[in-house]
């Protein structure tokens, strides 16, 4: 698993499976320098997200740098940072 | 909370002064129907919506049917973006609340959103979508847990999905008091009414039919186990052995008259008067309270007993509980001296959707003349009640609904048509 990559039409099904997808918002994959809230997603739909991350990928993301990661490349590159640092430690 | 509602009742019962505070849009879920014009009819016809469990498979418990809500789709009513963070019971109060916007002909995006609350009546909160996230927190770990559990089944969430859903900012907040709920709260959306605040919506909205919530309910020791849907939930008959329980609600859009007129709303009538009072501890041989919320809210509508068209019952359907109510009404309004109804006999009793369902039934009821039927009952002659067991039209002017809530919960609401002030 960890060998894998997390893309972002990962990222894309992972929000739409614990949180929807906001109305008339535009996609996340489409969007990737767009910041969340104006997406329609606020901090709890990223605590939400970020849970399904770490049980499906099997790390633990680190929550400072979970805050700082406001948009959808900027949460994909943080995930796979970790991805990274597991997969060596491994 | 509920002590301090009590004791404005009891010390406040009366402000004639009031600007009145009226009804402009109704929204309605019940087993009877989605919408209210659906409720309306299956109800005026006597039309029962209590049938044998679906929602969960009932047959090793020991209540067995309920009143259920039939094809609600909440993808079909709802964004997506909520669907994933609300229980049952919350989209159902969405649902609803939109039904009696548009029935107000109100838009809050064109209202100042200070000037708008949500005031509503729970009972258990989002019950399903907690017992969903309590299995996954037992059966697959912590972190299987949805971060939407942290709202989803609390008492406000409806009152916080619908303030944020149409951006009602102003006064806000919950009532948590059983069946007398639903008055409870619509009284507490006249207060904030008269305070300032120009438009409140108001009601209760309850469904915990799943396997949790049913083990909760059952603890009330009040449920019938009788698997006929006929015979299972009678009210004032000498057969009554238990409730049915259901899910569902109603609620209501209500500003004052003024606010009203100024935007030319069509106006269902007023809440006229209303009082809540508490029962005694149980060792301390006290007798019940129903009697004096009853006589309370009439006060406070400033109107005689002689002067009210019907009583909306609260229709425990336990002998020495109906034995209570039906005293009460004879002591008064006298001997069969007032139709008496429960249309809840069509769709059990709803929790705190109950009296908000029962609200918005008789301003249906005065709207369009006719008083709905108790269903399958045959009244016991010891209560000496004119219970209206098939529908009977005629001009309505006036209603009484009184609410009891399990744990000494009294309420009593009069509604009343606006006509004499506008003919």
């Amino acid at each position: 698993m960890a060998a894998n990559e997390f893309t972002i039409e990962d990222l894309t099904r992972i929000l739409r499976e614990g949180s929807g997808t906001a109305e008339g918002a535009p996609s996340v994959s489409a969007a990737g320098d767009t910041e969340f809230a104006d997406l329609g997603y606020d901090s709890l739909a990223l605590l939400e997200t970020s849970g399904r991350i770490e049980r499906e990928y099997g790390i633990s993301l680190d929550e400072v740098a979970l805050a700082e990661a406001i948009t959808p490349r900027a949460l994909v590159d943080l995930v796979n940072d970790h991805l990274a640092t597991a997969d060596s430690a491994a | 909370m509920t002590a301090i509602v009590n004791q404005q009742a009891a010390v406040l019962p009366s402000r004639p002064a009031a600007e009145p505070v009226v009804v402009t849009g109704l929204g309605v879920a019940a087993p009877t129907g989605i919408g209210s014009a659906s409720h309306w009819a299956a109800t005026r016809s006597g039309v029962t919506g209590i049938g044998r469990i679906t929602r969960f498979d009932p047959t090793r418990y020991p209540a067995r049917l309920a009143g259920q809500i039939a094809g609600f789709d909440p993808a079909k009513h709802l964004p997506e973006r909520l669907l994933p963070q609300t229980d049952r019971m919350t989209q159902l109060a969405l649902m609803a609340a939109d039904e009696a916007l548009a029935d107000a002909a109100v838009r809050p995006d064109e209202l100042p959103s200070y000037s708008m609350g949500v005031v509503t009546a729970s009972s258990s909160g989002g019950f399903e979508f907690g017992q969903n996230e309590l299995r996954n927190l037992w059966s697959r770990g912590g972190k299987y847990v949805s971060a939407y559990q942290s709202f989803a089944w609390f008492y406000a969430v409806n009152s916080g999905q619908i303030s944020i859903r149409h951006g009602m900012r102003g006064p806000s907040g919950v009532i948590v008091s059983d069946q007398a709920g639903g008055l409870d709260a619509v009284a507490q959306a006249r207060r904030q009414i008269r305070k300032g605040t120009a438009l409140v919506v108001s009601g209760g909205m309850d469904a915990s039919i799943c396997s949790w919530g049913w083990a909760a309910q059952l603890a009330s020791g009040r449920l019938s186990t009788c698997d006929d849907p006929r015979r299972a939930y009678l009210p004032f008959d000498a057969a009554a052995a238990g409730q049915v329980s259901g899910e569902g609600g109603a609620l209501l859009i209500m500003e004052s008259l003024e606010h009203a007129r100024a935007r030319g709303a069509e106006v269902y009538g007023e809440i006229a008067g209303y009082a809540s009072t508490f029962d005694p501890a149980p060792d301390s041989n006290g007798e019940p309270r129903l009697r004096q919320a009853a006589e309370l809210a009439l006060a406070d509508a400033g109107v005689s007993p002689g002067e009210v068209d019907v009583v909306f019952a609260d229709a425990a359907a336990l002998p020495e509980l109906d034995r209570e109510e039906a005293r009460v009404i004879r002591e008064v309004f006298g001997p069969r001296g007032v139709p008496v109804t429960a249309p809840k006999t069509m769709t059990g009793r709803l929790n705190s959707g109950a009296a908000a369902l029962d609200l918005a039934t008789a301003f249906l009821a005065l709207r369009h003349g006719a008083i709905p039927p108790t269903t399958n009952v045959r009244p016991a002659a010891e209560y000496d009640l004119d219970l209206v067991t098939t529908a009977r039209p005629g001009p309505l002017r006036s209603a009484l609904v009184l609410a009891r809530g399990y744990g000494g919960f009294n309420s009593a609401m009069l509604i009343r048509t606006m006509h004499s002030e506008t003919e």
